[in-house]
């Protein structure tokens, strides 16, 4: 593909480009635009955020990420005043609304919760759907096109059409509101995305590799570990950034069988309203940090991912 | 090293049968090729050897043990594979340390060290260890492939079609290093190709195989003079040999079971014809340089043989064509001796 060859199929032409390029950039604008909001909101103070022109340029305020990990109780002015000076800054926002913090939110434990809970089942579900991936890409299976189809009826619905049954089962299996409940539940969803993902890369590593492991004097298990994982990393990564992305969004469920010990981060953030009035500078900042991991997470994977989602399209 | 014996080995896949009654013995220290076109059962035959088949009936021993049921891992055999053969996550090193770090050898790092620089030299590539096996050409990832084989001393060597992937030249040299390196070794070899020049230079013997059997085995001579059939005898030779019905060209006294003629070049000696005594008509003349690929037309049939580059031979001259001591071959293929 030179640059002599103007007509090439290949290559676009330039207007085309231009055209892809700012179809492009709109979409990212549109998609962007909900986030900036929220970020933005997430360093208002309450009253900027719900101001009416909505404020572009504002002050920015900690307000909303204090009020985010305290909680807080409002006081008559006399005892305000009776108070010794505050010793921090934290404590003087928190004084400024004629508040004063009565201790840590949960948002902190929530938190954990959805980093416990969404990495254990995205780990899970590629670890199981991974080896379940190689015997059906390697080894004869009997029935082995039925049960691939089985793997992937269970996605046939969406996941909350079955919530009372597994309502009703875990309440009877001790399962609700348990760190392992929620993570078997996410990591059942997610193994039929992961096997079919990931057979997909498998089928495309040559046997040969494996086979020459086993002739250099390597069993099946540690040719599997030495040349198959190595090759198939792509396709793992791949697998685990969209198991994360389904498990830490996960609301309805979540809702449904968590409450307290293993409530994750999204039902507990509308829960976020403060005194007298909604805390959405709070909300913000919830959703705000509520994103960076699966960022971080998305941006450290990335590498693989670009060429993962063309779900081994181009030979490596 | 060590011997290696099939008998009566047969691999079926399905309805297809793959290997057939395969009986072939390596012996310590010799280098056989066996020669077939595509699909003729050559890689089946080394896969069943290496034990990432199970073949269906018959047995195969190595160094005398029936190994028949055996997972290739006890084996203790090394495979050079047609393609794929480096693992492209690993550096060259690592690539042809990796069948000495193997659970069930345990060789010490130092020795592995050694041993790798030891075979990068031979096969001329110690700058390159500290590459990824895809920054190489091809001619010397096959080179690291066939080393990754080398670089233990297993009971057989076992290579499919390890040159093909080569360029013309490339092969030529590889060829020969090959030979020599089988030879410094006192390797047992089983060799796959279709190339008939591969077998003919490399091999201790040959074995001609069809259709998953046997068809003839034996020293690359014997295989070119004596082939037992018309399939062998058009396997070797270039330019092919040429088939011609007994009737069409003077041979003086044939067997009277003889129902095709085969004419190697060197069986054929050409002449331009006296006025009224033309047998052919000399169709086409292919320039090689050394050698001039002659095609001559005799009524309907073609033949192809050679001449000297400076034969005096044109297009469209009438030619006689004698043939001496040409090879006779049954109505059934087989071959007829005089």
């Amino acid at each position: 593909m030179s640059a002599a060859s103007a007509h090439s199929v290949v290559e676009s032409k330039p207007w085309t480009r231009h055209l892809a390029g700012g179809v492009v950039i709109l979409y990212a604008l549109i998609t962007i635009l909900p986030l900036v909001w929220i970020l933005m909101t997430s360093f208002k103070t309450p009253p900027d955020s719900i101001s009416y022109p909505p404020k572009v340029i504002f002050e920015p305020s900690l307000e909303g990420y204090v009020n985010l990990f305290t909680t807080r109780t409002r006081q008559t002015p006399e005892y305000m005043a009776s108070l010794p000076p505050p010793e921090n800054w934290v404590e003087r926002l928190v004084r400024d609304r004629n508040m004063v913090i009565a201790g840590p939110s949960k948002f902190g434990e929530r938190f954990l919760n959805s980093v416990i809970i969404g990495f254990g089942s995205t780990f899970l579900s590629v670890f199981l759907g991974t080896l379940a991936a190689y015997a059906f890409s390697r080894f004869k299976v009997p029935l082995k096109d039925d049960l691939m189809f089985f793997i992937l009826s269970t996605r046939m619905m969406p996941p909350i059409a079955v919530a009372i049954p597994i309502f009703l089962m875990y309440r009877t299996l001790g399962l609700s509101d348990t760190h392992l409940g929620m993570i078997l539940l996410y990591t059942a969803v997610n193994v039929s995305l992961a096997v079919w993902l990931l057979k997909g890369f498998i089928d495309e590593i040559p046997r040969e590799y494996e086979e020459a492991a086993l002739i250099d004097g390597y069993t099946r298990l540690q040719a599997f570990v030495k040349v198959v994982l190595p090759q198939a990393a792509t396709g793992i990564a791949a697998t685990a950034i969209f198991c994360l992305i389904f498990a830490w969004n996960e609301y309805a469920f979540a809702l449904l069988l968590t409450s307290g010990t293993a409530q994750t981060a999204p039902p507990f953030i509308p829960t976020i309203i403060g005194e007298g009035g909604l805390d959405w500078p709070a909300v913000a900042a919830g959703a705000t940090l509520f994103l960076i991991p699966i960022v971080v997470f998305t941006i450290v994977l990335r590498k693989h991912l670009l060429r993962g989602i063309t779900f081994g399209a181009v030979r490596k | 090293m060590a011997e290696v014996q099939l008998q009566g080995v047969t691999k079926r896949f399905g309805d297809l049968t793959a290997v057939e009654g395969m009986d072939l013995t390596v012996a310590d220290g010799e280098f056989v090729v066996l020669l077939g076109p595509t699909g003729a059962g050559k890689t089946t035959t080394l896969r069943l050897v290496a034990g990432l088949e199970k073949a269906d009936e018959g047995s195969i021993h190595i160094g005398g043990q029936d190994v028949t049921g055996a997972p290739p891992t006890v084996r203790d055999v090394s495979f050079v594979f047609q393609q794929y053969s480096l693992y492209p996550h690993l550096t060259v090193y690592d690539n042809l340390a990796f069948p000495l770090r193997s659970p069930v050898r345990r060789v010490p790092e130092e020795q592995i060290r050694q041993r790798v620089t030891e075979i990068a030299e031979m096969l001329r590539i110690p700058g390159k260890l500290a590459n990824k096996a895809t920054q190489l050409s091809g001619g010397e990832m096959q080179r690291v492939a066939i080393g990754r084989a080398l670089v233990r001393a297993p009971q057989i060597y076992l290579m499919d079609e390890p040159l093909s992937s080569l360029d013309a030249k490339l092969r030529a040299e590889m060829r020969v290093e090959l030979k020599r390196i089988q030879k410094e070794l006192g390797a047992t070899l089983l060799y796959v190709t279709h190339d008939q020049i591969e077998a003919m230079t490399m091999a201790n013997r040959i074995g001609v195989i069809d259709h998953g059997r046997l068809i003839q085995v034996g020293a690359p001579r014997t295989i070119y003079e004596e082939p037992d059939n018309v399939y062998v005898a058009t396997r070797l030779g270039q330019p092919a040999i040429n088939l011609i019905p007994r009737d069409l060209l003077p041979a003086g006294s044939l067997p009277a079971a003889a129902a095709t003629i085969g004419a190697r070049t060197e069986h054929i000696r050409i002449r331009k014809a006296d006025t009224g005594s033309a047998q052919g008509r000399v169709q086409w003349i292919e320039h090689l340089g050394d050698q001039n690929h002659l095609h001559v037309t005799v009524g309907e049939r073609k033949i192809t043989t050679l001449v000297e580059p400076d034969s005096p031979l044109e297009v469209d001259d009438q030619v006689t064509l004698e043939l001496i001591n040409p090879l006779y071959f049954d109505s059934a293929g087989a071959r007829v001796r005089a």
